[in-house]
């Protein structure tokens, strides 16, 4: 087996079997956790508190969903995460757009000091400086609203998504722009107008790490939301099922079904950009 | 071949740089208004925070401090060294370095297996592993975490019953606690490293290969000479990246473990922080715990971008 064919995919046959076989293995290893929890959240609850736990159901109910929106406020906190994670998403891909197009498009002063400090600022533990964020969204009067989370998620996010959208827009040929200012179009025009829809996609790709950062939130909705539950997200929502002494499975199951959903649409719905886009933004 | 890019570069044909010298004179303060709003925010949300911590790390700050009752005090580096002469605070970041290395090894070790495996598979089983990859990828760090809870689960979990341990308790034991949250990690990272890795080999023009073997070159030399070099660059980021994550780790100790675990024996610096901020009201030295982290990912970031350098990567 060659490294030639490592590269064009062409391998012996009895190693193919192998390498195949192994691979759908480890594919179900992998995806055994996400089965599971599909799983226990169908399941009645006689059969997931039981010794012997099989890894089929005869009896799928929806029992378990059932509880989880009938606890009171759960569409309140679905929604709430849509909002925080919607917001983020839209602002920090305009904001990364107009700043990934500032350094990929002009020659300036700092231009290189900036680049380096996207990526130092990448390396900043957001956990970190909750004590510090805590503070400004209560100078803010931010505590206990979405605000309080939707601010510093656009923060973070933003960094990752100059760094990688900078591939995307390097790869509209500048020819284009000289062609549209001949043409009479103005620079804002050929920003919004030309360069915005050809990087549209690589701004999706982008915006799943946002989506994520902004929907798994965890921290900030513990730390930031302490007295107005109206105002929690789902993150908490789950953690009303799981009380470390008696945990609800079932309800801990369908919640956490609930939640895995949008990204996993997300992710699908961006999967191949979101390969070449790491693949592009990694390479130059 | 990298000669004759930079020499372009430098010197670029007459035609451009009519253009190039509009640009630039029109370039004046766009550039700037287009970043307007980027540093606005990471200034207000990012740059002054840091200045906080590092601020905060240094006052008398507590409850009192915080509700108004007393006035906030200047302390120096008292809290600093409140903090390392705490021996709790050297076991945590002992654990914590030891265990982010633990992390990102096994994540390291299965991204780029199965990169490679994934280059030599047909498409069926390839997008097989890619949809599982993605799907553990996908899922939310506290979903994540109660799940895995939940297959180790010494009653119900099907994991227990299938190794015949009975009711064995993983989170009981520090070491198994570690472990446990450490399958969670290494389970929704891989994906990243097994993605951007694979597509790293994928972009390498197999010609380029295949010239290499019509000049005679060895299997070892190929790799060694063609191969290996166009992948540093991905396998750097992966790495950084991985040790970026995997040292702050926080809602998988702090879900699996219940905050940290049994008398705080699977504490990690970031929870440690939080927990002396949040629960114990003592900002000060969650700050300079804070401190503590970044000035640790700051010096791995600077080590990363030394390295860039020297292989010459342009920004």
């Amino acid at each position: 087996m060659t490294l030639v064919n490592l590269v064009r995919g062409s391998v012996r046959r009895p190693w193919r079997s192998a390498a195949e076989a192994s691979a759908l293995l480890i594919a179900a290893v992998v995806a055994f956790p996400l089965y599971w929890m599909v799983l226990s959240a169908v399941k009645p609850a006689g059969e997931i508190e039981s010794t012997r736990p099989r890894p089929w159901t005869g009896s799928p109910t929806l029992d378990s969903f059932r509880r989880v929106f009938g606890q009171q406020e759960f569409g309140r906190y679905f929604l709430n995460s849509l909002v925080v994670a919607g917001c983020v998403v839209v602002a920090s891909a305009l904001i990364a757009f107009l700043a990934a197009t500032a350094v990929t498009r002009f020659r300036f002063r700092f231009r290189t000091t900036l680049l380096i400090m996207f990526l130092v600022a990448q390396m900043v533990p957001v956990e970190a400086l909750a004590i510090p964020l805590f503070f400004l969204m209560r100078d803010l009067g931010q505590l206990n609203t979405l605000g309080a989370l939707i601010l510093p998620h656009i923060a973070f996010s933003l960094p990752f998504a100059i760094w990688m959208l900078r591939g995307f827009v390097k790869a509209v040929p500048e020819a284009l722009e000289e062609a549209a200012h001949l043409d009479g179009a103005s620079r804002a025009r050929f920003l919004w107008q030309i360069l915005f829809p050809l990087v549209l996609p690589g701004l999706m790709a982008t915006s799943v790490f946002s989506f994520i950062s902004a929907w798994n939130d965890f921290l900030f909705a513990k730390s930031f939301i302490i007295s107005d539950t109206s105002q929690s997200t789902l993150p908490m929502a789950l953690l009303v099922f799981y009380k470390p002494d008696e945990p609800d499975w079932g309800g801990v199951m369908a919640a956490s079904t609930v939640m895995t959903i949008p990204v996993l649409v997300f992710f699908v719905v961006v999967q191949r950009r979101l390969v070449s886009g790491l693949g592009g933004s990694l390479k130059d | 071949m990298a000669a004759p890019d930079t020499v372009v570069d430098r010197h670029p044909p007459a035609t451009t740089t009519v253009t190039r010298t509009r640009g630039a004179r029109r370039a004046g303060r766009t550039p700037w208004l287009y970043l307007a709003p980027a540093l606005v925010v990471l200034g207000g949300l990012l740059v002054y925070p840091v200045y906080q911590l590092g601020l905060i790390s240094v006052l008398e700050y507590t409850q009192a401090q915080v509700s108004g009752g007393k006035p906030t005090s200047f302390r120096g580096l008292g809290n600093y060294t409140t903090l390392f002469s705490d021996d709790q605070f050297w076991s945590v970041l002992l654990a914590t370095v030891v265990f982010a290395a633990a992390c990102v090894l096994c994540t390291l070790a299965v991204g780029c297996a199965l990169a490679v495996l994934l280059t030599r598979v047909r498409a069926v089983p390839r997008l097989a592993l890619m949809l599982a990859a993605l799907g553990a990828w996908a899922t939310p760090a506290v979903t994540g975490s109660t799940i895995w809870l939940f297959l180790f689960d010494p009653d119900f979990g099907p994991v227990n019953r299938l190794l015949g341990l009975g009711d064995h308790s993983w989170t009981y034991g520090r070491y198994g606690a570690f472990l446990l949250v450490l399958l969670e990690v290494v389970w929704c990272s891989f994906p990243f490293v097994m993605v951007t890795v694979y597509a790293g080999i994928r972009a390498v023009p197999a010609e380029m290969l295949e010239a290499a073997a019509l000049d005679g070159a060895s299997q070892w030399r190929i790799w060694r000479s063609v191969l290996a070099p166009m992948l540093r660059p991905i396998l750097a980021v992966v790495t950084i990246q991985s040790v970026i994550w995997d040292f702050k780790v926080f809602t998988q100790i702090y879900v699996m473990t219940n905050g940290g675990g049994i008398a705080g024996q699977n504490l990690v610096l970031n929870v440690y922080a939080y927990q002396k901020a949040f629960a114990s009201s003592e900002y000060s030295l969650g700050s300079a715990i804070g401190v503590v982290t970044l000035l640790i990912l700051l010096a791995v970031t600077l080590g990363y971008l030394r390295l860039l350098r020297r292989q010459g990567e342009e920004l």
